[in-house]
């Protein structure tokens, strides 16, 4: 697929070198709506990104393009640097280290909270493998690490049903790192969470970037103000502004968007 | 009982025996296998009394026992789809007919020259038809290895090819019920055609010795009563290795979170059509064993409506549970064959009374509601989640 500039994959995976993810000019629309309109960004490895806009601005859409769920129209999305993503479907991209949590929690609500994390754990996902598929003690430990970094040691064989919102929040973060993956993309994880549990996502998720490249989307400012991270403002599918967190929102543009022309 | 299995996982290393030791040696299963065994031979002993008995179990009786034993096969495989895997397959019939016609077949040519017309090769409706000579797709049904491979390979390449178009293009919920009906019914419009070559209306039937044994014999209608028995049993083990392993709880995510679970990495439509074509075989199994014991397979075999109707055994019985599907399957059987005797108008009015209200009131089933009766703690959670996991639908914001 080439651009709208005609550049091919091979001439924009030299400028997508050493990038995380690599977007450029994607472009989808739906009827003629345009959901994301000529979009790009560049995300390093082990950058942490806060996406922010208001509804509509293709923030969702976006995730999608990323993970696979939708095709763009046109432009570039390449992955560690020259990975064509667009020729991937959602479970290729995926076993290629691209973890992603929706914006509603979802847990596999009728397993525990346990068999939760053995499905996402990193391994031989065909269905061959895992009709003979046994838990090693690496696994076991693994699942632990993971079980108190989300804090959810004491809840280890509740139903995730019976979790509470946040928890399931953090059971679906758990699981996001329990496939180890490379790049995460976090859709509002603190939707929905007490000021408290938002204030310790935001730690959760600062620790986990030390060692991934994370895109977070995210509503609620205080909480991007806590993640202290560069950030770009989406609007009706296209980069508004980017920069500090100060910075965007001293910018005119954002400030017309946000609070209505 | 999960919380046993986890525990032993914890603190062994990995072993395949364990996973195959307790898929046939947890409670659950001990009582199945169990149950089956002990009906089965206690069956067996006491059609062996002499009729002037009190307790004496007629062949026919036997025979009726047999055919229930084939449902239950059946709704087996129905659950394994739906309840594990959230595959409603309102065409399950169709597996099950077309190893019904595989077996059908082989009884056909086992008649020889003993038709009413006395052909050597020809059974009588191809005879009647003024055919010249045995379609090719008849060879082979003489040997009886090789239609016991086609009992199982008809259904299984049916479902493969069927699943393989369906799951691919992410065909789910009713559009897939709907199509499997489709499926079915299509089949049943093309073997009721004469120029098919499967007997046409009439079917198969009249046969008269299986692998060389009077079919009629009170010994070989006992090796067939055991046969379905040894085959629920064998069926109930593998779907409960498939259901214990990672795989099964893979099903599950796909059953509760599709779209999460693809997400996760997994090959979502791999792992249905594995579970689809498997379960098509067992029904394949299932007919292949209903067709001498109730001596005729006809297109009627795949009428829609019998489709649906395995759907009530197993929605009755307990979805989501294998014992559950077995024993919806011989309640409402047990049931109709009484009804249809007795009150043999009121029968369907019954039936549809009964799914009405088992979805209203029992949600999991008879067994469900008798595990919730027991105050069985983790079985009411399971089942609180997964009413919660359905009331979500997928994971899409």
């Amino acid at each position: 697929m080439t651009n709208r500039k005609g550049v091919t994959p091979h001439e924009a995976a030299k400028v997508a070198d050493g990038s995380m993810l690599y977007l450029d000019g994607v472009t989808v629309s739906f009827d003629g709506f345009k959901a994301l309109n000529s979009l790009s960004m560049i995300i390093k490895p082990g950058e942490m990104r806060a996406i922010i806009g208001p509804n509509g601005a293709g923030k969702t859409t976006m995730m999608d393009v990323i993970t696979g769920k939708t095709r763009p129209d046109l432009g570039d999305v390449l992955f560690d640097g020259g990975v064509d993503l667009t020729k991937h479907d959602e479970a290729a991209i995926a076993s290629m280290g691209i973890g992603r949590k929706f914006q509603k929690p979802t847990v596999f609500e009728s397993h525990s909270v346990y068999d939760n994390l053995i499905l996402a754990l990193k391994q031989n996902r065909t269905a061959r493998a895992t009709l003979f598929a046994m838990t090693g003690k690496a696994d076991e430990d693994r699942i632990n690490e993971l079980l108190e970094l989300t804090r959810l040691t004491a809840q280890r064989d509740l139903l995730a049903a019976n979790l509470s919102h946040g928890q399931k929040q953090w059971l679906e973060i758990g699981m996001l790192l329990a496939q180890d993956p490379r790049l995460l993309l976090v859709d509002e994880p603190a939707a929905g969470m007490t000021d408290a549990e938002t204030a310790e996502t935001a730690v959760l998720l600062k620790e986990i970037a030390k060692s991934h490249s994370v895109v977070v989307v995210e509503h609620d400012m205080d909480f991007v103000r806590d993640l202290d991270v560069r950030v770009t403002v989406l609007h009706e599918g296209s980069v508004l502004a980017e920069g500090t967190l100060d910075q965007v929102s001293s910018n005119d543009r954002v400030i017309e968007v946000y609070l209505g022309r | 009982m999960a919380k046993a299995e986890t525990m032993t996982e914890a603190n062994t290393t990995p072993r395949y025996s364990s996973w195959v030791l307790s898929a046939l040696t947890d409670r659950t299963s001990v009582s199945v296998l169990g149950a089956i065994g002990a009906l089965a031979i206690a069956c067996v002993l006491l059609n062996q009394l002499p009729e002037s008995s009190a307790f004496h179990v007629p062949t026919y009786m036997i025979s009726l026992f047999g055919k229930y034993l084939c449902y239950a096969v059946l709704a087996l495989s129905v659950d394994l789809v739906w309840g594990y895997c959230g595959i409603l397959s309102l065409g399950h019939g169709a597996f099950f007919a077309l190893g019904g016609y595989a077996m059908g077949m082989y009884l056909m040519r086992q008649i020889g020259d003993r038709g009413v017309y006395g052909h050597p090769i020809l059974p009588d409706f191809m005879v009647f038809l003024n055919w010249e000579e045995l379609p090719w797709y008849w060879y082979g049904f003489d040997f009886f290895p090789f239609a016991m491979l086609m009992v199982v390979v008809a259904p299984g390449a049916l479902a493969f090819v069927f699943g393989w178009f369906a799951f691919r293009s992410r065909v789910t919920g009713v559009y897939l019920s709907i199509i499997t009906q489709a499926m079915t019914y299509a089949l049943m419009l093309a073997f009721f055609q004469n120029d098919m070559g499967f007997g046409g209306n009439n079917g198969l039937t009249d046969f008269k010795d299986l692998m060389g044994f009077d079919l009629r014999s009170d010994g070989v209608r006992n090796w067939l009563f055991l046969s379905s028995a040894a085959t629920l049993a064998i069926g109930y083990i593998l779907c409960r290795l498939v259901t214990t392993s990672r795989m099964g709880k893979v099903l599950i995510a796909i059953r509760d979170a599709e779209s999460r679970a693809r997400f996760l990495g997994y090959r979502v439509e791999y792992y249905k059509l594995f579970v689809f074509t498997l379960s098509a075989m067992l029904a394949g199994v299932a007919g292949a064993l209903y067709v001498p014991q109730v001596g005729i397979i006809n297109p009627g075999e795949f009428a829609p409506l019998i489709s649906i109707e395995i759907v009530i055994w197993v929605a009755l019985g307990g979805r989501g549970y294998l014992y559950g599907a077995i024993v919806g399957a011989l309640v409402v059987n047990i049931a109709k064959s009484y009804f249809t005797v007795a009150f043999p108008e009121i029968w369907l009015f019954f039936l549809g009374g009964l799914f009405v209200l088992v979805t209203l009131f029992m949600p999991r089933g008879i067994v469900g509601l008798v595990g919730e009766t027991i105050g069985s703690a983790y079985g009411s959670m399971k089942g609180s989640a997964r009413r919660r996991a359905e009331a979500m639908g997928g994971a899409d914001d």
